[in-house]
């Protein structure tokens, strides 16, 4: 059963994959990122959009107080909580799952909607899980590195997985169009505020900007696939202790 | 009163022996060095609104000499160390840890009163490395993680690697210095990393 999904994944990422680039060259040479150069292409249209992106998110950070940032990322946070609960459940880890529910319950009547975190305070942690993880402890490899216009990085899996939290997302399902765009709006700036202060130690720290945000997604996933307890290399080196 | 007193020296003393003994375990190690960091990063104004010198400065004086550059450099550059010569292992650690104290330093400059969590530290005592686990809590968001590790070095530990997020600061840029290795050898990556260092040097600070 897991081998079949995983070969129909794979099938249909390379579907995906192939579809994507209609015959675009591939002159990459490192194995995780074949299509490096229409990957870079993307991130040059993301750095393009960035342009008046960033300065929302500037606009915003700086403009909202603290408390109300809090409780637009709580708000954002609550209802993504939700989601986490069915993928912990599907990932097997039920503690997490009935913790991840209560978490819900508190929050969204105690928390008034979910403004704030009360089970936080209360002890319960906060997880946070997505479809792509769940297929990544199911044992989905993966697949190809893309780098997507507004998304940004995902690997072929993710893009999978991301797909899928979208469809279940309950803001993207609010009927009410202003409404909606402007809550995926809201919660698209806020992200991209928080990511602010890591703008500058990235752009010092890499001496290829695509390169270290690919590599640090990379590791980031993996990381979060083992919920922080991944298997790393050993030393080899003992001259260079 | 007499006995009180000795009541208390004896309470002393049994609380001071567990504290002597752990002085130099790694995760006291690592929190005595983030909480002398972070009071200073707290109590300077120029640091919080990004002076990198200060806190490049900051890094230097409380962090660095916890800190093992040669190894961090090996696990950086991967397979190829070996290849190097002990002269070059030294520029390239020396390179590699301006780079490194920089964004250490840069990171700091956005810290905004977001706490420090500690993790329990699973040690045995024949361990020779041993990961250090602390969670960044800022509200609203989820906590980030941030883990240390360390290895044994004597009497003490070192850090010889950090990662943030799950994302090691060092393994990073394996990638790109294995490559650089490939077409340009070992000198080519030490050109590299001095280029990009002298680059950092004149714009900034």
């Amino acid at each position: 059963m897991r081998t079949q999904l995983r070969s129909r994944l794979s099938c249909l990422a390379c579907a995906a994959a192939i579809a994507a680039l209609g015959g675009c060259a591939t002159t990459a040479n490192n194995p995780k990122d074949p299509f490096e150069s229409f990957n870079r292409a993307m991130f040059a249209v993301n750095e393009g959009l960035d342009v008046v992106i960033k300065p929302v998110a500037q606009g915003y950070d700086a403009a909202a107080p603290l408390p109300l940032k809090v409780v637009i990322g709580n708000f954002f946070g609550n209802i993504w909580d939700a989601w986490t609960a069915v993928n912990n459940l599907l990932q097997g880890k039920g503690k997490d799952a009935a913790s991840d529910v209560g978490r819900v319950l508190i929050n969204s009547t105690l928390g008034i909607g979910g403004a704030f975190d009360i089970a936080g305070e209360m002890g319960l942690e906060k997880h946070s899980e997505d479809f792509g993880q769940t297929l990544g402890k199911w044992g989905v490899a993966d697949g190809p590195f893309f780098y997507w216009p507004l998304i940004g990085p995902r690997t072929t899996r993710d893009t999978f997985g991301w797909m899928v939290d979208v469809y279940v997302d309950p803001v993207w399902r609010v009927d009410d169009m202003a409404l909606r765009n402007s809550l995926v709006a809201t919660r698209y700036i806020n992200l991209r505020a928080s990511l602010l202060p890591s703008d500058k130690v990235v752009a010092e720290a890499a001496f290829d900007r695509y390169e270290y945000i690919r590599d640090a997604y990379l590791q980031h996933r993996r990381s979060q696939i083992f919920d922080g307890a991944q298997p790393h290399e050993v030393i080899v080196d003992e001259a260079a202790r | 009163m007499m006995k009180f007193a000795l009541a208390l020296l004896f309470a002393l003393f049994c609380n001071l022996t567990p504290a002597l003994a752990q002085e130099n375990a790694p995760d006291a190690l690592v929190r005595k060095v983030t909480d002398d960091v972070l009071t200073v990063v707290r109590q300077d104004k120029e640091i919080r609104s990004g002076n990198t010198r200060k806190a490049i400065d900051l890094v230097e004086t409380k962090v660095l000499p916890y800190f093992n550059f040669q190894r961090m450099t090996a696990l950086a550059v991967g397979r190829d160390w070996n290849k190097a010569t002990p002269e070059q292992k030294t520029r390239l650690a020396e390179e590699f840890k301006t780079l490194l104290v920089r964004t250490y330093a840069n990171a700091l400059t956005s810290y905004k009163d977001q706490r420090i969590v500690y993790k329990p530290t699973r040690l045995q005592p024949d361990d020779s490395s041993v990961v250090v686990r602390t969670e960044v809590v800022q509200p609203g968001s989820q906590a980030v993680q941030l883990d240390y590790e360390l290895a044994k070095q004597g009497d003490g530990w070192q850090v010889y690697d950090v990662r943030v997020a799950g994302v090691s600061l060092v393994t990073n840029y394996r990638d790109t210095f294995s490559q650089e290795v490939r077409s340009n050898g070992i000198d080519g990556l030490i050109a590299l990393l001095g280029k990009r260092n002298k680059e950092l040097q004149a714009g900034k600070s």
